[in-house]
């Protein structure tokens, strides 16, 4: 795949880019209700049953097949691009250009570099850990669900680890500002009455996601 | 009005190039831009000395030929405007002007501020026409077409081809350049039968070309001399995606 990802027209890669960042949008909306749970419920069940059910119901097995694929396609095409456009400059200006336009669609990469590492450590702290780690049990109605309620719980008591934890959600809220409207405009879908909207939508995905996400931590270390 | 001008300057396209600086003195602010450097060649030519190339052709901003890139910006600090439509009264007296050519690899440097632009004729020949069979000339407004689709039309068709788009993309991206010349067809009965062909011609070639690729930081927009609007690119990508997935198996 990664030799006709390069001569994938870049029409074509930015519709593949579009398409797979929009998944990933609807699955971090996913992932942020069921992080919530943890806010509203102090004895962890709703959330461990909910962390269960999302590991091990098979439609969403194949749901996370899919993820991991979204992700690795919207990764590779994503520095792909970034090469390719590198290369189409080879001689830098020496008056780096401050044309009036979108803010964060300029440190798209370095945003998008900063999430791929975090998302590495996120991983090991959390989902391999539940995959092949030792997770304590917790009985919840008579069935035994693996607490990760309590894993992340502990990890959030950590706070260097929160420091950490709330720069990357920032850092993803500016990745996700410019790429909600950008998505849109990549599939073709601009409109004088529509894009407006769009963007505005934008700009609050962008902010109830990251503050959604960064609460929580906020919440379990002062409470 | 004073300034100091730092500009680029470079032999020929093998040449390394660099910087010099040059000063002009008592110009009007009501000299246009390409003027002051008129002024300034007179005199570099007087002292015997190699006045400075920059490319231009009908100084009333419809002929794309101008193309410098001052102190960060294609076609200069004004809005909307091509560099010879810009006056000296847009720069503070006595600052500092840095001029440079259009950086691109796509756009490789002819000598000093000129750059071959050629890469965009190329794209025009890969689709970027109407096919016509001689004839008669048809009678105007034989064929009926919406006042909001000509209109739309006209404005991506006032796209004069001077890249501006290119260089001030930092990701060197034709993709303003490109939808806007897929749109002025697209949009009309007349170009319409040729549009599945053209738009994916005209992507083609300009991705072989070597011109970056889009990631919608709509600096082209900010900074087209004739406002074109990024709704054509968006309108491109429809154009491509129903091309590709509509298309019939050979
Ligand atoms: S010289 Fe013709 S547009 Fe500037």
């Amino acid at each position: 795949m990664s030799s006709s990802a390069l001569t994938f027209s870049s029409v074509t890669k930015k519709i593949v880019m579009s398409l797979m960042g929009l998944f990933l949008i609807i699955f971090l909306l996913v992932h942020l209700t069921v992080n919530l749970f943890l806010l509203f419920d102090p004895t962890r069940e709703l959330f461990n049953v909910a962390a269960h059910f999302m590991a091990t119901n098979p439609v969403l097995k194949i749901m996370e097949i899919s993820l991991f694929a979204g992700f690795i396609i919207h990764i590779l095409f994503g520095l792909i691009l970034q090469i390719q456009n590198w290369l189409a400059r080879p001689k830098r200006y020496k008056v780096e250009g401050y044309s009036h336009t979108s803010f964060f669609s300029k440190f798209m990469i370095h945003t998008g570099i900063v999430i791929l590492i975090f998302l590495v450590l996120h991983l090991l702290d959390f989902y391999f850990k539940l995959k092949f780690g030792d997770v304590p049990n917790m009985i919840i109605h008579g069935h035994e669900y693996p607490d990760m309620g309590l894993v992340v719980i502990e990890k959030f008591s950590i706070t260097s680890f929160i420091i950490i934890y709330i720069i990357a959600l920032i850092i993803l809220g500016f990745h996700l500002h410019h790429a909600f409207q950008s998505a849109f405009q990549s599939l073709g879908l601009n409109h004088t009455k529509y894009t407006p909207v769009i963007k505005a939508l934008g700009t609050i995905y962008s902010i109830v996601v990251a503050l959604g996400f960064i609460i929580i931590p906020l919440y379990i270390y002062f409470y | 009005m004073d300034f100091t001008l730092k500009i680029w300057k470079q032999a020929n396209s093998k040449a390394k190039g660099k910087f010099e600086t040059f000063k002009v003195k008592d110009i009007s602010a009501d000299c246009s831009f390409l003027e002051m450097l008129d002024i300034l060649n007179e005199d570099l030519i007087d002292k015997v000395q190699l006045p400075i190339n920059f490319d231009h052709d009908c100084r009333e901003g419809i002929c794309g030929m101008c193309s410098l890139y001052i102190n960060g910006r294609p076609h200069g600090p004004d809005q909307g405007i091509t560099v010879c439509q810009m006056h000296m009264r847009n720069f503070k007296n006595g600052s500092k002007i840095v001029i440079e050519p259009w950086r691109s690899k796509a756009f490789p440097v002819i000598k000093d501020l000129m750059v071959d632009r050629s890469a965009f004729d190329e794209i025009i020949q890969a689709g970027g026409y109407v096919s016509v069979t001689t004839g008669g000339v048809p009678d105007a407004n034989s064929i009926p077409i919406r006042k909001e689709l000509a209109d739309l039309s006209m404005d991506a068709a006032a796209c004069i081809g001077c890249g501006a788009c290119v260089a001030t993309c930092k990701n060197a991206s034709a993709m303003l350049f490109v939808s806007a010349k897929v749109s002025q067809f697209a949009l009309l009965p007349q170009g319409k039968v040729e549009a599945k062909r053209r738009v994916q011609a005209m992507v083609a070639k300009m991705d072989e070309l070597g011109f970056g690729n889009c990631t919608n930081t709509y600096a082209c927009e900010a900074e087209c001399p004739k406002n074109i609007s990024v709704s054509n690119i968006a309108r491109m990508n429809r154009e491509f995606l129903g091309a590709k997935l509509g298309a019939q198996k050979a």
